[in-house]
């Protein structure tokens, strides 16, 4: 029988790794990825919570954010682009241009 | 009515700021001219409205505006013109008037001629406040408005050095002006309490409010006020302990010394306790505090004049000794014959003064009166006007300082204080002596001047003409004694003599007996060399000439320790212990800035690392202090 803390678990696994991912990746792409996983961790709560309750308003959330999650990677992967024309490199530490 | 009152309050402002439009450009003698016009103004106004109050009895009160409104704390800008202020305003404006006419020639070839009309003028303005205000906050702007001028007036040549008291006993423009203001600060905080007590116990500022209530208030509370009270006036008119700044201020232009110290300004002091009368009438006991200073300054200064060779620090002197005067009339309960020896007073004390500037001008500044002599031969009418004023200031009749200050001594002598009318009857025998003492060594005698190479002439023919009214008023103010009180006690409680007859008549005999004395004794002496030179060995002579040597007891015991203590606050406390604090603090924040700024990389995965970071901190705190658990 899968409970709600199994969806619950597999939440914060997809979640910790995506925070993982955002911690040693440098390249800007699978900076991307991973924050994709991290929103996904979430929707999967929403959807299990909501369930879990009988309570759509969790569904919903998780539409909007795979919505706005859709609309940042389509501006971010644009800028991304054009970044790479301009440099040849989506390394993240070539972007730093101060020293602290 | 009311607009001859702002006539006469504003013109003295308007030519202030007039004159000040120039005041950083070359002398430009309309300044001058359009300062004195507007004085004119506004003497006519107050003699506009001297009529009307004789003529009607009514005062005349305007409000102006409210100045404070907060809460319970009502102040409004008001104004009033009754027999008292009426009465200071002609004072005031016709003084003022007639030496701005005589500034145009005495300050003719200074390169300050336009800053200085426009001091002078918001001297007149700030003067005219205190006096006609109708509470006490606007007497105590006035007050200090008139405090802030003189410094500014006694500090006008402030670019002098400092020299040390062996050579000039005020040491320097400057350092005499910042002296002046601070002693009256010193003052001016016990008026302040003074007033305070006022508001506290009355609720309000308001002169007829205040003295309607004040008769309420218990007995020892009044004396507490009128004591503070009195030491504010103690410090604006020069009495003792608070005198030194007076003769030092000798160090401003003479016309500043005819105007503020002789005339105007330091008797606020003997105004303020007019002005206060029926706080002073419901306490006899600190009017006789009052009275007694009054008498001692009378005597003490008029001593240190006796010695002096300094031609204007003996007239500053004779005016302390003569503001001591009023103050034994105000004391004593006898307001309007002090009101009407302030006013007598201001006449011939600025006759003096000017004279003094005239001389002064003639011997290119030279103050010293053992330098001149003779020189009654060049400047003739100098001569007679000061011998004038001398004789007015000695009591002689039929001269205006013998109705005013013979009518002191008689009220010293009626209220059965003879020790007092003692102390003053000395102290006008010593006024006849030193007055003649000063016209014998600058008119008559030998021309000691030819040996140091002056060359004296008479002053311009507009000052003399700025005189003569100060001349003719110093002759005549005195026949209006009757009308003069018939007119003031219908404000101020009236004076009722107990002696009479003979007694009276005797006593005008003594007192004009020693002032003639005095008076001769001057002129003998001076007339055949003055005295010998083994004089000015004795203690008594060393005593007076350093002025009881309290100038120098005040720098030592007060001065000295107190800038020890400043420097000790200064190196010791704020140096080490404030400063240290906050730079400790401005150090740590600092260093902890320069640490830190390697975050502030750019660098986006090192940021996101931090947010990381800054989001489990947040989590595990959220978690450690979460209510429910």
């Amino acid at each position: 029988m899968i409970t709600l803390s199994h969806y619950l678990v597999l939440s914060a696994i997809l979640f910790c790794i995506g925070l993982v991912g955002i911690l040693r990746r440098k390249n800007l792409l699978m900076l991307f990825f991973a924050t994709e996983m991290l929103l996904n961790a979430v929707n999967i709560g929403f959807a299990a919570i909501s369930k879990y309750y009988m309570d759509l308003t969790g569904q919903l959330f998780a539409f909007f954010i795979i919505a706005i999650a859709a609309s940042e990677v389509a501006v971010g992967l644009g800028l991304l682009i054009i970044w790479y024309k301009r440099v040849g490199s989506i390394d993240l530490d070539t972007m730093q241009s101060m020293h602290g | 009515m009311e607009k001859y009152l702002y006539l006469a309050l504003f013109s003295p402002l308007v030519g202030s700021l007039f004159a000040a439009i120039f005041g950083a450009q070359p002398k430009k003698l309309i300044t001058g001219i359009v300062a004195s016009a507007l004085l004119f103004v506004s003497l006519f106004s107050s003699l506009y409205l001297l009529g009307y109050v004789t003529s009607t009895g009514n005062s005349i009160h305007v409000k102006l505006f409210d100045w404070i409104s907060v809460g319970g704390l009502n102040i409004p800008f008001g104004f009033v013109v009754d027999q008292v202020s009426v009465i200071m305003m002609v004072t005031v404006t016709t003084v003022s008037a007639l030496v701005h006419v005589y500034s145009i020639g005495y300050m003719k070839y200074d390169e300050g001629f336009n800053r200085f009309f426009s001091y002078l003028s918001a001297f007149v303005f700030s003067m005219m406040i205190l006096v006609m205000s109708d509470n006490f906050a606007g007497l105590f702007i006035g007050w200090e408005g008139v405090g802030l001028c003189s410094w500014l007036l006694v500090g006008f040549w402030y670019k002098k050095p400092d020299v040390t008291r062996d050579i000039n006993p005020s040491i320097s423009p400057s350092w005499a002006a910042n002296e002046a203001f601070i002693m009256n600060r010193i003052a001016d905080l016990g008026m302040l309490i003074g007033i305070f007590l006022i508001y506290w116990n009355t609720g309000s500022l308001q002169y007829n409010v205040v003295f309607k209530d004040v008769s309420a208030l218990n007995i020892g509370l009044v004396s507490l006020i009128g004591i503070f009270l009195f030491i504010g006036a103690m410090g604006k008119s020069a009495q003792f302990p608070l005198h030194t700044w007076l003769a030092d201020a000798m160090e401003g232009p003479t016309p500043v010394s005819a105007l503020i110290h002789a005339a105007t300004m330091v008797t606020a002091g003997v105004y303020l306790v007019i002005r206060a009368n029926p706080i002073y009438s419901s306490i006899p006991d600190v009017g006789l505090l009052i009275a007694t200073i009054g008498a001692f300054v009378a005597v003490f200064a008029a001593s240190m004049a006796l010695v002096n060779q300094d031609l204007k620090r003996i007239i500053a002197y004779s005016t302390l000794s003569q503001l001591g005067y009023m103050f034994v009339a105000a004391g004593l309960g006898a307001y309007w014959i002090a009101l009407f020896h302030l006013m007598t007073h201001a006449f011939f004390k600025a006759l003096l003064f000017l004279g003094a500037g005239n001389v002064m001008h003639a011997m290119d500044d030279e103050l010293n009166i053992f330098k001149m002599g003779g020189l009654a031969k060049t400047m003739k009418w100098t001569a007679i006007m000061m011998i004038i004023a001398s004789l007015a200031l000695a009591g002689i009749y039929p001269f205006a300082g013998f109705f005013s200050k013979d009518k002191i001594l008689e009220v010293a002598f009626d209220s059965e204080h003879y020790l007092l009318w003692f102390m003053l009857w000395l102290g006008a025998g010593m006024t006849a002596f030193y007055s003649f003492r000063l016209v014998m060594l600058v008119f008559f005698g030998e021309e000691r001047y030819k040996k140091y190479g002056f060359h004296p002439h008479e002053a311009y023919w507009y000052m003399l003409l700025a005189m003569l009214p100060l001349a003719i008023l110093a002759i005549i103010s005195g026949f209006f004694e009757e009308s003069f009180e018939h007119f003031v006690t219908m404000l101020l409680p009236e004076y009722h003599f107990h002696v009479h007859g003979i007694t009276v008549v005797a006593l005008i005999g003594i007192t004009t007996l020693i002032a003639l004395s005095g008076i001769g004794l001057a002129v003998y002496k001076y007339s055949r060399g003055g005295f010998s030179e083994k004089w000015k060995d004795t203690f008594v002579y060393k005593l007076l000439i350093n002025q009881y040597y309290i100038p120098i007891i005040y720098e030592k015991f007060f001065s000295k320790p107190y800038a020890e203590l400043s420097r000790i606050a200064w190196k010791e406390l704020d140096l080490r212990v404030v400063d240290a604090t906050v730079d400790f603090i401005a150090n740590v924040i600092y260093k902890t800035g320069f640490k830190g700024r390697v975050v502030q990389s750019g660098n986006l995965s090192k940021m996101l690392k931090w947010m990381v970071i800054g989001l489990i901190t947040l989590l595990v705190l959220a978690i450690v202090y979460s209510p429910v658990r």
